[in-house]
């Protein structure tokens, strides 16, 4: 039986090479977490087209104070649920019916931008195409039949998969077929505020930790002159 | 620090030997004159140890050892906590710290053959504290409960099933259930936490308490202690540890933090290899992640065990892995009686054994390199070799230390 388990791990390690060679090209998202207005706008559209599935339950929404937000504003534009501006940003399904509807609970979105990095998110929410053999009537060019369906088609419009072979290998792409509210650069820089707001949600302290640490920094450069000189003066009579 | 009879000192002196063992261990304890670069890594590794135990107990306070509610406990901590984060990322930082310091310690002690006679002794305490880091990072790297803290364990924990006829009761039994669940993570806790800390703190006390006995080693292997001043008694090349060590090894204190900052600050993460992407998950019992990797710090040994892919002699490829992967280790213990060569240091030490070494830390470097890495029939060809060539740097020593070309030693240390 143990011996069974090992293989298995072992065999569940074999597509991660058998796929290696065809993964897609992530795109570079263009993250700045000190860009305040991204980070809103990001906020923004974060309650209002995601926080309806997925949770951010590690984050408080008094917190946006980071991203220059005062309790009045979040209150106003970024509580939904009628929730307190100290609450978690809980969401408002329930797992057991989540997971009826799309057959696995969206999961919780606060530390995402940290598990798949900011280029794959960037990727994955541009990367939908129509797909109807599949439950929810979308696919995925970086997840194959993923279980979340197109939530912001209406902003991007419907992508079809097309697939030319190229010097015999097979090259996917897809083509906007039907145009939605935004351009196609409009609806990059929508996807690049929301997963601007994501990196930020993953940590955010981080800009007060890099601002922290240049402090800290320097505070040791000096002490390793002063130490240095110390130890020079003791190690004068040492021959 | 004299003897007054009167004076505060003086009552404590007559009740306990304070400035007797201030005189013992600092200001009178003689450690040579020319210690380099490679002897900061002792200290520092007792800085690193502090600090784990520092931060350790900041983190305990909110942290909590529950499989339904560690994941959220630790991002609290992140959050919600006073300079949660920082604490936080000082003891995860801290963890490979500690590994980096205590290989880049134990590399030194090879280069100038620091486990001869007479500090066998202080090398087997320095493997069993090894030992027991290994087994902190191992139960801490749980605590999170993340999909890396959940399957990499699942897989160590695997490893004792493959012992025949006890295996499978074994694995049960450190569990404490037939699978990995809430009742280990309680019980990796309490050896984190309290045994384990426990463990390495004495032990630490008796590696430096063996070591003033024998005193220390030095870039040259020489010992200081056959040449004394013949009026004070005091070895001619050794210096007081307090306060020349103690002031040196503040500037290599610092330098050191700057290094920690650095990480802790900038690259707390570092690229995945401190704190890996996909332990930002949440542990689930039902989804084996695709690729498996250990932290940095046991991945030489993770390729070890994944190197033998055949069953042979009647054992299964399994156990194999595993007694290779523990062999990988312990083997450390027996370099005192491995080494054969008349002189300790790699600088009177011939072209062979240089070889030798820089042969050892590449294959400990690539296997380390391996083991981050799916395997591949390429890569697995790659561990097996560099495995061969780890193993035969320390079976092959008693023949190659024995008729290498040696230079002699000098009578005094060297600058």
């Amino acid at each position: 039986m143990r011996l069974i388990k090992f293989l298995l791990f072992f065999i569940s390690l074999a597509p991660t090479f058998v796929f290696a060679s065809t993964d897609i090209q992530l795109d570079k998202a263009p993250i700045d977490t000190s860009d305040n207005a991204s980070l809103q706008r990001g906020a923004q559209s974060f309650v209002n087209y995601c926080l309806t599935c997925h949770g951010a339950s590690y984050m408080r929404y008094n917190r946006h104070q980071d991203i220059g937000l005062n309790n009045q504003e979040i209150s106003e534009r970024l509580i939904l649920t009628g929730q307190k501006v100290g609450d978690i940003m809980f969401t408002a399904m329930k797992k057991g019916e989540a997971e009826e509807w799309f057959g696995v609970a969206p999961p919780d979105l606060s530390v995402i931008a940290r598990s798949r990095g900011a280029d794959w998110l960037y990727t994955y929410l541009r990367a939908f195409y129509r797909d109807e053999s599949s439950s929810s009537g979308w696919n995925n060019l970086i997840f194959d039949r993923v279980a979340m369906p197109h939530v912001l088609y209406q902003l991007q419009g419907l992508q079809t998969l097309s697939i030319k072979s190229q010097d015999g290998s097979e090259v996917k792409e897809l083509k906007l077929s039907v145009p939605g509210l935004l351009s196609k650069e409009e609806y990059d820089n929508f996807v690049a505020d929301l997963v601007n707001y994501m990196v930020y949600l993953g940590e955010p302290h981080a800009n007060y930790r890099k601002k922290l640490g240049v402090i800290v920094l320097i505070f040791l450069l000096g002490m390793l002159g002063l130490t240095y000189l110390l130890k020079r003066e003791y190690w004068r009579d040492v021959h | 620090m004299s003897k007054q009879e009167n004076s505060f000192m003086g009552w404590i002196d007559e009740r306990f030997p304070m400035t007797a063992t201030w005189r013992a261990h600092l200001s009178e304890y003689y450690a040579p004159k020319n210690f380099n670069f490679w002897y900061y890594f002792g200290s520092l590794a007792m800085l690193v140890l502090v600090n784990q135990i520092i931060t350790g107990i900041f983190l305990t306070m909110s942290y909590k050892p529950d499989a339904s509610l560690a994941f959220a406990s630790v991002e609290y901590i992140m959050r919600d906590v006073n300079f949660g984060w920082l604490i936080r990322y000082m003891h995860s930082t801290g963890a490979s710290m500690f590994f980096v310091v205590v290989y880049l310690h134990m590399f030194r002690g090879m280069m100038y053959g620091s486990y001869r006679k007479p500090r066998e002794l202080l090398w087997l305490i320095g493997m069993a504290i090894f030992f027991v880091l290994m087994s902190l990072a191992f139960t801490g790297y749980i605590l999170p409960w993340g999909q890396m803290s959940y399957w990499g364990a699942q897989v160590i924990v695997s490893m004792f099933g493959a012992i025949p006829y006890i295996g499978e009761t074994l694995s049960n039994w450190i569990l404490g259930d037939f699978m990995l669940s809430d009742a280990a993570l309680n019980r990796f806790f309490a050896y984190h936490v309290v045994t384990l800390p426990l463990l390495i703190i004495v032990l630490v006390f008796v590696h430096i308490i063996a070591l003033h006995e024998v005193g220390s080693n030095n870039p040259d292997g020489i010992e200081i202690k056959a040449n004394k001043d013949p009026k004070t008694g005091i070895p001619v090349d050794g210096i007081p540890f307090h306060p020349y060590y103690s002031v040196k090894d503040i500037v290599g204190i610092v330098a050191f933090l700057i290094v920690f900052s650095g990480i802790i600050f900038f690259i707390p993460e570092m690229g995945g290899y401190f704190l890996e992407h996909n332990n930002f998950i949440p542990a689930n019992t039902l989804q084996t992640p695709d690729h498996i990797a250990p932290v940095w710090y046991f991945t030489p040994y993770y390729s070890m065990l994944r190197a033998v892919t055949v069953n042979f002699l009647g054992v299964d490829a399994k156990l194999w892995g595993v007694i290779l992967m523990a062999g990988s280790v312990i083997i450390f213990c027996f370099l005192p009686w491995l080494d054969r060569s008349p002189v300790k240091s790699i600088r009177y030490k011939g072209p062979i054994f240089k070889f030798a070494l820089a042969l050892f830390v590449i294959s400990f470097l690539v296997l380390g390199w391996l083991g981050t890495k799916a395997p591949t029939p390429l890569y697995t060809l790659l561990a097996q070799i560099f495995t061969v060539i780890y193993f035969a740097f320390f079976i092959l020593m008693p023949l190659y230390s024995k008729i290498d070309k040696t230079k002699p030693e000098p009578k005094r240390v060297t600058k």
